[in-house]
């Protein structure tokens, strides 16, 4: 086996291999000298990444690729002698698992990238970088597995880190208050996780995925399990009612640190949706669970925007946003769950629906980080996140300023960039299903676009302030990792096409083939 | 593969590029619109001072407006909204683990009960 068949087979263990080993030596590195640490952090971030994308390309070429930890072949999910039962740890990376790894391998980069000259200024940075590296771990672990206690400890092990990440600056105790606040309902979401898998153990004697969902029965067990998992990830993911943690937390936290949460979050809208959509599909009331969906959704659209237009802290009023553009994907995917179980519903918008939201999930990656990445640049250098207390720094900062252009109006859904393609599909699949929702949704795009009106004449409109004469640009990594992220941007917005084509409409489709999954898993077991 | 085939929304379709060339012919309206005006300024100049009918300039800090004087009569349109909204987000964690606890408890009913 040569070196290259080594990665390529080996690509699923090596996505969690790789950052945890980047994680705890980097504590070890980072007593040689500044250099060394940073260039093993960049180095472990791109080997990672590139295994990201092998990996990738290897599932959208060829179909899922399925990893069995410890088995004779990385293949044989169910030993012979076993009864049928697939006793060890899998990985089972499909299509939407590919498209989520994707995102965080982009997002990784560019916040790596950026955290180089964004946290320079700080001590402890080898704690900083070994809890980065466990979310990336983290983000992959959950985005991969095929086994659901397994996704619970990734779950525990991002969550544990993130809470790290959020409380790193102390900030007079607030940034401690808001970790405190995310670890205590995060650890209230895990229980709730950990008593569903229970359920799940007790019922089907099974924690692999696949083999849950060909034994699923929908018993009212089920229902609580669902329930309990559903409330738990829709919280983790920053769905109103229960979003209250998203404004303290990505306020409080380093901007790098932000930009990345915005992916944690969606690993665990991910979770969502491979619950729903592959453990229970149509055995479960899709009707009812997917209008569960749709409310969250469109709540969280509504409050969201309208929580934002009044912040005066810059990462508080985008931390909203965030969780106003999280209800768009909640929305679109919900109509496709509404609909899962009428055929013709399905091809008609549904799986349409389901598109643009899975497509929004890559785009809000995108530009949210993106407009997390600006704030973050314009705090390091006026050192006040306080809108009122800004004012023409279009004059100094006038890359910040284009690239905050581009992501508010990739945020706000205006043409050509990526905002526009996925909330377009989300707008006229929507309309067909229920014409009210797709009224609302472009309701709050519009007001999305005046609070980001509000930021930019805000920052950086106005006379060139006295104070802030001496202010100067971003510096250059940090410029060039806000730049990765708004190419994409203008890319994915021009050509939108060949984007669904090759990364999303195959996510859908893995993520609606439940028989898919389990034969891919179970094979004729 | 086609780069620009337009995004099929089920519904219609959206062509980027098509948009693309018809904002850049706009563009070079604009900008040839711009060119026949007056080419005479120049800066760090007098031209460059506004004209306050002789008054005196006020300091740059006071001329800009800041962030909490922008949307003001929406924010008191929606005061009713808003009255309600905001008291929620308490900042409480023991509130939002009511929150949380009482909306699990609702979609229990919900799912467990009514469906």
């Amino acid at each position: 086996m040569t070196f290259a068949d080594f990665i390529i087979t080996n690509a699923p263990a090596l996505l969690i291999v790789v950052p945890l080993f980047a994680a705890f030596l980097c504590p070890v590195i980072g007593k040689i000298s500044t250099t060394v640490r940073n260039c093993w952090v960049m180095g472990m971030m791109l080997i990672t990444a590139a295994i990201a994308f092998i990996l990738a390309y290897r599932v959208f070429a060829t179909g899922p690729v399925l990893y069995v930890f410890g088995a004779a072949a990385t293949n044989l999910a169910v030993p012979l002698d076993s009864g049928g039962i697939p006793i060890r740890i899998i990985f089972m990376v499909d299509a939407m698992s590919a498209f989520m790894g994707i995102i965080c391998a982009i997002v990784g980069v560019s916040v790596l990238l950026y955290s180089l000259s964004s946290e320079s200024r700080n001590s402890s940075l080898e704690g900083y970088y070994t809890l980065f590296f466990l979310m990336i771990a983290g983000v992959f672990g959950m985005v991969s597995t095929g086994d659901i206690f397994n996704f619970f400890v990734f779950l525990e092990i991002l969550s544990l880190a993130s809470a790290g990440m959020i409380a790193y600056r102390v900030d007079g105790g607030l940034a401690v208050e808001a970790a405190l606040k995310y670890l205590v309902l995060s650890t209230l979401g895990a229980i709730l996780v950990l008593f569903a898998i229970g359920i799940y153990y007790g019922e089907y004697n099974a924690l692999n995925i696949a083999m849950i969902a060909q034994r699923m029965q929908y018993t009212m067990l089920d229902k609580i399990a669902l329930v309990l998992i559903v409330a738990a990830l829709a919280m983790k993911c920053g769905a109103v009612p229960l979003h209250f943690w998203t404004p303290d937390a990505y306020s409080r936290a380093p901007s790098s640190v932000t930009a990345f949460l915005v992916v944690a979050s969606q690993a665990s809208l991910y979770g969502l949706f491979r619950v729903v959509f592959t453990m229970y599909n149509v055995t479960m009331n899709c009707v009812t669970v997917g209008w569960i969906i749709i409310i969250l959704g469109v709540l969280s659209m509504v409050v969201g925007v309208t929580m934002a237009i009044p912040q005066k802290d810059i990462k508080r009023l985008m931390a909203y946003h965030a969780v106003s553009q999280t209800g768009y994907m909640l929305l679109g995917v919900g109509v496709g769950l509404a609909v899962l179980g009428n055929v013709a519903l399905t091809s008609a918008f549904g799986f349409m629906a389901m598109e643009g939201g899975i497509f929004h999930i890559f785009n809000h990656a995108m530009y949210k980080g993106l407009l997390f990445l600006t704030a973050g640049a314009i705090v390091y250098r006026i050192g006040t996140r306080d809108l009122n207390k800004m004012g023409g720094l279009g004059h100094t900062m006038k890359y910040t300023m284009i690239f905050f252009i581009i992501g508010a109006l990739a945020i706000a859904g205006i043409p050509p960039l990526n905002g526009f393609a996925s909330k377009l599909m989300i707008y006229e699949s929507v309309y067909l299903f229920n014409p009210i929702l797709a009224i609302i949704a472009m309701v709050v795009s519009i007001l999305t676009l005046a609070s980001f009106v509000k930021v930019f004449h805000s920052v950086f409109m106005g006379p060139q302030l006295p104070e802030y004469a001496e202010v100067k640009e971003a510096p250059l990594p940090m410029l060039i990792g806000m730049g990765i992220l708004a190419a994409i941007c203008i890319l994915f917005g021009l050509f939108p096409q060949p984007v669904v084509d090759m990364l999303v409409a195959p996510a859908v489709h893995a993520l609606a083939d439940q028989g898919g999954y389990i034969a891919s898993v179970l094979g004729g077991a | 593969m086609d780069l620009f085939a337009p995004l099929l929304t089920g519904y219609g379709i959206w062509a980027p590029v098509v948009w693309l060339v018809a904002f850049i012919a706009a563009f070079i309206v604009v900008y040839l619109i711009w060119k026949t005006g007056e080419s005479s300024y120049k800066k760090g100049t007098e031209l460059e001072r506004p004209y306050l009918s002789g008054n005196a300039e006020p300091e740059k800090g006071a001329v800009h407006i800041r962030a909490s004087n922008l949307y003001w009569g929406f924010l008191q349109a929606l005061k009713g909204y808003y009255d309600v909204l905001v008291p929620l987000h308490t900042g409480v964690l023991t509130d939002y683990m009511i929150w949380f606890v009482a909306v699990t408890a609702l979609l229990l009913v919900i799912v467990g009960v009514l469906s």
